[in-house]
Formats: structure tokens, sequence, C-alpha cells
């Protein structure tokens, strides 16, 4: 496999442009950042799994040499969370505790030492409730609320969506399957713990640098709790070590540094345990389903009723949303003409949990592909060909009403069977030794923003350098999954210019335009698009003025290794920077902009926000 | 070696080939030393627990878990880190093949990955994946899947022994 005839850049396995950096380990994460007068920040934590907090008392924290501050919840009391209905985190807990591991107060300190051994000097005192460590245990008592909202007792969500006569669908079926399944949950475990330094300077702007994969959230996080006005508070997203969904929410630790920064008017920095890590958590939600099919004879899926139940933890996070997705793309991977789903997320009294790697689509796709084998083994068929034989169509409209576009799995699965030698060994190895085969499909971004607004997902602003560089600024998060150097490959492509010529600056909320953040799939599709929209509009700058001068119409320019030429006659034109300097001379600098914003979703139910993409990837 | 200054201690070591002095509360451990006061943060802080050998540098050659060794215990050694790879502004064979093979993905576990590959590559020029897998199984990592840190490994060792080797298509494109 090479680059696509006439591409020079993309489909090539270049190396990524901040790849010398990290193998040099110059790459700057946030715990690598210091800065003169600069203290620590350590949070005192919960021990109880559910009490309200009936005093505390930081006096003798406060008196210990080296401690600059001390705060408590009501120093931050307005509350925060990542979607605008579950907005139920507190930087510090105000009253009440929900889960062992819940920050109560906040420590700055000139050392790391003073600011640990204060911790030992706060007194709480906890008046211990009821606490719930199952979502079965936390449906079976709706008191005491964990928390004063929710559908019901301790339900945080409750979801009831039909599409078709999903009942009549599976009484159509030759045999009717139910089955029942739990997904433990799990955790993201990056390998470099959440970290943030917070500053605040003489002028009254706060500049946040933290491990987070979506900067543009802790910015309006950042602005809201700390009743400041965006225009002050300045986020950047520093690259991080390892993200996978677990630095996707405004976190505790981020409104605490940056409070203190403002209070003591220094440095303040965090970088959390392994342990807090695991107070962080926002992983994957563990999950019990249940899963009812109608299925004919050959396998094809005539209705399904699918029920879960999630364990939350003890706050909102992106759950409602992760509650959604447990059951809305079932329907993307095979045709069901009727579908049903039921979901529920129950509030418990354990560390939060949230978007992790799939957000919510992995653990029903355990379910179904084990409910779809089992399906296979009664029906005595081959589970590759049912399932080649029940495709949802390409370019279809689900129940669901999620638009396919391009669809893959039939030529995965085919490549698959031929790989792995599939009819020679499916049923025919000996006990104990097997080979089996699941699918999956998942969203490249989601057709919804998380808060309601008609803005694009993702912007980019391109500026050309009369030297031949060019910069692109771009709000997006490099997580290690390489979102810098598609943005540089992609200009690249574009201009005809090489990759190393573009200089990145991502991430930077006083710098570089929104995008939404690194999750859900979403960045090579809504950033890479924008990127493409800004430099197809600088190439048609440029390439108006190359050709006036080379005296080649505009359209018969090529753009290709550092030059503009005329297609025709490749000898014939100019250096990439002096079609800048033409360009420069006669418009002035040479800037653009692009933007991406996804198709209009076809859904018009309450709760179709969740599932749409631009596209899907199986 | 070591004498007190205030409260700090104050050692003699080889850092990366260079004879430095540094002062440091005694408690402090190597991981921190490197970090805090010689400002070297190439050597990334992982776990601090010494379970994910994200902290991993050359002591006299040998990798170690720098959280687990204090800064004291290092006086006369010599410490290598990732800053000392490359030479001359060069980089280091294991560097380029991680950087060209996608082995470096965020980066974060990188530096202790080429350390301790670093390490094997001294005392067995030709090692089977089996040894490479077994030499690097104190560093985790969450992105690349090990894969194509193994192949960077297989790959910078074939050129370390001058042979003229270049990625295979599969490690690039995938089959």
């Amino acid at each position: 496999m090479a680059a696509k005839p006439g591409r020079r850049v993309i489909g090539k396995a270049l190396r990524k442009v901040d790849a010398a950096s990290k193998v040099t380990g110059a790459t700057k994460f946030a715990d690598d950042l210091s800065f003169p007068r600069m203290l620590y920040c350590k949070l005192l934590r919960s021990t109880q799994p559910h009490a309200r907090i009936v005093s505390i008392d930081t006096a003798a924290a406060a008196r210990l040499p080296g401690v600059q501050a001390v705060l408590t919840g009501k120093d931050l009391p307005i509350p925060f969370g990542i979607l605008p209905v579950s907005q139920d985190e507190h930087a510090l807990c105000v009253d009440r505790v929900r889960f062992i591991g819940d920050p109560v107060a906040a420590v700055a300190a000139t050392t790391e030492e003073a600011a640990t051994a204060a911790l030992d000097l706060i007194r709480v005192e906890y008046e211990p409730l009821k606490s719930f460590a199952s979502a079965e245990e936390a449906v079976a008592h709706p008191e005491p609320r964990i928390h004063d909202y929710g559908d019901t007792g301790n339900l945080h969500k409750l979801i009831d969506l039909e599409f078709g006569d999903a009942e009549q669908g599976i009484a159509a079926g030759d045999i009717i399957r139910e089955d029942l399944f739990f997904f433990e949950g799990n955790t993201h475990l990056p390998m470099e713990q959440h970290a943030a330094v917070a500053v605040s300077s003489p002028e009254g702007k706060l500049t946040l640098w933290s491990s987070t994969q979506t900067p543009h959230y802790v910015h309006r996080a950042l602005a809201k709790v700390l009743e400041l006005s965006p225009a002050r508070v300045r986020v950047i997203a520093t690259p991080n070590g390892g993200g996978f969904g677990g630095k996707s929410d405004p976190f505790n630790h981020e409104l605490a540094v940056a409070k203190l920064a403002m209070i003591t008017g220094r440095p303040v920095k965090i970088t959390l345990t392994r342990e807090e890590v695991f107070y962080c958590h926002r992983g994957r939600h563990p999950t019990l389903m249940w899963v009812r099919t109608g299925v004919k004879r050959d396998g094809s899926i005539t209705g399904m009723h699918f029920k879960s139940l999630l364990d939350g933890g003890a706050y909102g996070s992106y759950g409602v949303a992760s509650t959604y997705y447990t059951g809305a793309l079932q329907t993307v991977t095979y045709k069901t003409p009727s579908y049903r789903f039921q979901g529920a997320r129950a509030f418990t009294n354990k560390a939060p949990c949230g978007p992790k790697r799939g957000h919510g689509t992995p653990q029903p796709r355990f379910a179904l592909e084990v409910h779809l084998d089992k399906i296979a083994e009664q029906l005595q068929l081959d589970p590759a060909e049912m399932r080649l034989k029940t495709l949802a169509p390409p370019k279809s409209l689900t129940a669901n009403y999620l638009r396919i576009g391009s669809m893959g799995l039939g030529q995965c699965i085919e490549k698959v069977v031929d790989g792995s030698q599939w009819k020679k060994k499916f049923r025919k190895l000996p006990l104990g030794r097997g080979v089996g085969l699941a699918c999956s499909s998942y969203i490249s971004g989601a057709g919804l923003p998380i808060y309601w607004n008609n803005m694009p997902h993702s912007g980019v602003q391109l500026k050309c350098d009369r030297g031949g560089g060019v910069t692109v600024f771009c709000g997006s998060t490099d997580i290690g999954q390489g979102s810098d150097s598609i943005l540089a490959y992609i200009v690249a492509e574009v201009l005809g210019i090489d990759p190393f010529d573009i200089v990145v600056v991502t991430a930077d909320t006083d710098l570089t335009p929104v995008d939404l953040g690194s999750y859900s799939s979403r960045v090579t599709l809504m950033s890479g698009n924008a990127a493409l929209q800004a430099a197809e509009r600088a190439r048609q700058i440029l390439a108006l003025h190359a050709g006036k001068k080379l005296e080649v119409p505009a359209e018969r320019l090529t753009f290709a290794d550092g030059r503009v030429f005329d297609s025709n006659d490749p000898k014939h034109g100019m250096s990439f920077a002096e079609a800048v300097q033409s360009a420069e001379a006669a418009e002035g600098t040479v800037g653009t902009v692009g933007s991406y914003t996804p198709p209009q979703s076809a859904g018009r139910y309450r709760g179709a926000g969740v599932g749409p993409s631009p596209a899907y990837s199986y | 070696m070591t004498e007190t200054a205030g409260s700090k201690v104050k050692i003699a070591l080889g850092v990366n080939g260079e004879q430095t002095e540094v002062a440091f509360a005694p408690h402090k451990t190597l991981l921190e030393v490197l970090r805090e006061d010689l400002s070297l943060t190439g050597t990334k802080h992982g776990c601090e627990l010494g379970e994910c050998g994200t902290c991993t540098v050359l002591l006299d050659g040998t990798p170690v878990l720098s959280c687990l060794v204090l800064g004291v215990a290092c006086a006369g050694e010599d410490v290598r880190t990732v800053e000392g790879m490359a030479q001359g502004g060069k980089l280091h064979p294991l560097q380029e093949t991680f950087a060209d093979l996608g082995a470096a993905q965020c980066g974060y576990c990188t530096p202790a990955f080429l350390l301790t590959a670093d390490a094997l590559l001294a005392q067995n020029p030709r090692p089977s994946r089996e040894e490479i897998k077994d030499a690097l199984a104190g560093n985790l990592c969450r992105c690349t899947g090990y894969i194509k840190i193994y192949e960077a490994v297989e790959l910078a060792a074939a050129r370390m022994r001058g042979e003229n080797a270049e990625p295979k298509t599969e490690s690039l494109y995938g089959r």
C-alpha cells in the first residue's frame, strides 16, 4: 500500500510531527511544567462512602509553616459538570460526600511535603448516611437519595424508546431468544496521572495548563465556577500522556488549583497520585443487560428488545449520554426492523463512571455478539455467515433513525474468515480450543454537541508566512492519537508542502479556534475537515496570484514539492514562498479559516442526539 | 561523598556522561532529583509505586525504577536518562525507529522503554522477540499494544549491528 495516485502525504506512513520530541523526552507534559514561586496543591479526600459533612476545621492546617492557603467547599460553591443536565459536582464537597475519595479540602503549600502534612491536620466530622455499592442496591433503595435530582429515587436517568412495534417484530421470528449479561466496569489507566498548573497574572487573567482531552469544556467550567469572564480564562491542554476518555471531564482538581492561584497570586500545581486517578475514574460503567430477539431460521433479526442498567457511581459525568449509548448502536451493524431500548442509570456511592473508549457501546456490543453466537448455535448456522446475511445495508436509515453511509463490515468479516482459516477451524478444533468472531461499530464523532448550540464543532485558522512556513491553529488536543500530525498532513497535502514545514498550534483557548475535544473518535473527521477547508481557501488565494504572475490559469496550477507550477509545464512555476509573497503583495497577510459542522441528524425524538454521526466505523 | 548543606544533602554523580553536583532534600528519590533538582523532565513520573516502569533510568548501565531509588544512594554513580541518548544532535537508532514505526504514541512511557531497550541491546545485540518481551516486561504502555515497540527494537538492533535494515511494509501499513 502506498499513497493514492496524486497524493503525496495522506496514506503514507510518515513520522508524526511530534515524534522526535517524544522520543527525546522534550515533550512537556503538565507535570513537567514548573514556575518560580510555584506552590503545590494536595486534596483531602473523603474517608466515607456517603455522609453529611458536619464540620471542617482547617485552622491547624492553615498555621502549618509553608501553607499558603486552605480551601473548603464554601469557597467554591457553584456546581459544574460536563453535561448541562448534570451540573452535580463541586470542586470541593459543600455539605455531603458521595464516595470514598470525594475531595473536601484543598491545601496550597510551598512544598509537596508541607501540603501533605497539612492534610493530616484538617479535622472533618462526618455523619454517615446509608451507602449503595451496586446499581441493584440503588434501585432497591430510593432513599436516602444520593442526589436531589434525577428521574426517580436513586435512578439518575430512565430511558424508554421504541421504534416500530418491537414485540410484534420479535413475535414474527421463527425463534425467540432471551439472554442476560453483565459487563464489569473498568478504568482507563493512562500512564500519565492527571496534572494541572494554574497561574493568575497581575492583569487578573487566569491560565490553566492541564492534561485534559477537552480544554474547551474546562474553559467553560472554570469561567462558571470561578465567576470569571471566559475572556479572562485561558486553558492550555498539554500533550496528554494517554487519556482514553479519563481526561474528558472538567475536574475538581483543576478548579481547586485555579482558585488557589487566584487567592495566593502564585502559580499552583497539582499532580494526582495513581490512587487519586482511580478516584477521578470516569471509567466504563458496570452494566447489567437483558436482550430478547426474534430471529428467522436464516438468522435475520425480526425485532429486538434491549434493556440496560448502568452503575453510574456518585456523579453524572457523561452518564446520561453513556446510558443512551448502551442502546444506540445495536442497529448499525445488523438490520433490525423494530427495536425497543430501555435504559437506566443508577447513582451509587463509588467513584463516578463516564466515557471510556467506546463510551457505553462496548458493554452492549459484548452482550449482543454473544447473544448472536448463541442464536447461531441454536439455529445450527455458521455465525460468520449468519452475520454476513443480516448486515445493515450501506446508505440506509436504521429503525432508530441513524443514517448509515459506507459500510465495510461485510468485507471485514470476509477477510477475517479468510485470514483465520475459519472454515477449517470453526467447530472443528479439539475440545477446549476454538475460534470465534465478533463485530462492532462506532461513531466518528457525535452529530450533536454536548451543550446545545448551532456553531461548528471544530475550527481551524491558517496563516501563511512569506518565508513559506504555514501555521495551523486548532483547538484540538493531541492525546497520543496523532491529531497534531493529522492537521499538518492534510494542510501539507493541499498546499503541496512538507508537513514538517508546518507549525501546529493546538489546544489553547487563547490562541486557537474551538474544537470540542478529543473524544468519540471525532478529531480526524472534524478538525481534519476544518483544516481541509482552510487549506483549500488558502490554496485558492495563492493560486489566484501565483497564476497571474506565471500567466497560467489558476485551475491549471499544481501545488507540490514546495512549488506552485503549471500542470502542463512543470518547469514553469515558483516556490511556495514566492506564491505567498505574490498573494501578500496583492492582498495583504495571507490567512484563512475553516470549520466543520456535522450534517443534521434524522431523528426527531428525545434522545435522538446520541447515536447520529457523520460516519460509522466498523 | 555526601555532605549536609542546611536541610539538603549534596552529592556528586555522573549524569549522561557529565560530572554533576546536586543538592536536595535527603528524602528525595532519584526520580525527584532528576526532575525537580536537575530539570531533566524527560524521565517521566509514573505511578511512583514501582509498578509501571515509566520512570526507568539506567544506573551504571542497568535499568532501575528511579521512583524506588533514593537520590543519596546515587552518589558517585553514573545515571543515564533519555536526554543522554541523542548524540551530537543525532537521534539514537532506537529513537529513530520508535519515531518511524509509531512506537511512541502519547510518548509518556517512551523514555523508559528506550532506555530499557538500550540496556538490553548492550547485553544482547541480537535478541529474539521473546527476549525483547522479557526485557520490556516491567514497562507498561497503554497506547501501542506493544507490537510496534517490539518491531522498533528489532529494527534498531539490526541497524546497530551494522545491517542495512528497513522497516517492513507490514509494520508501516498492516496487512
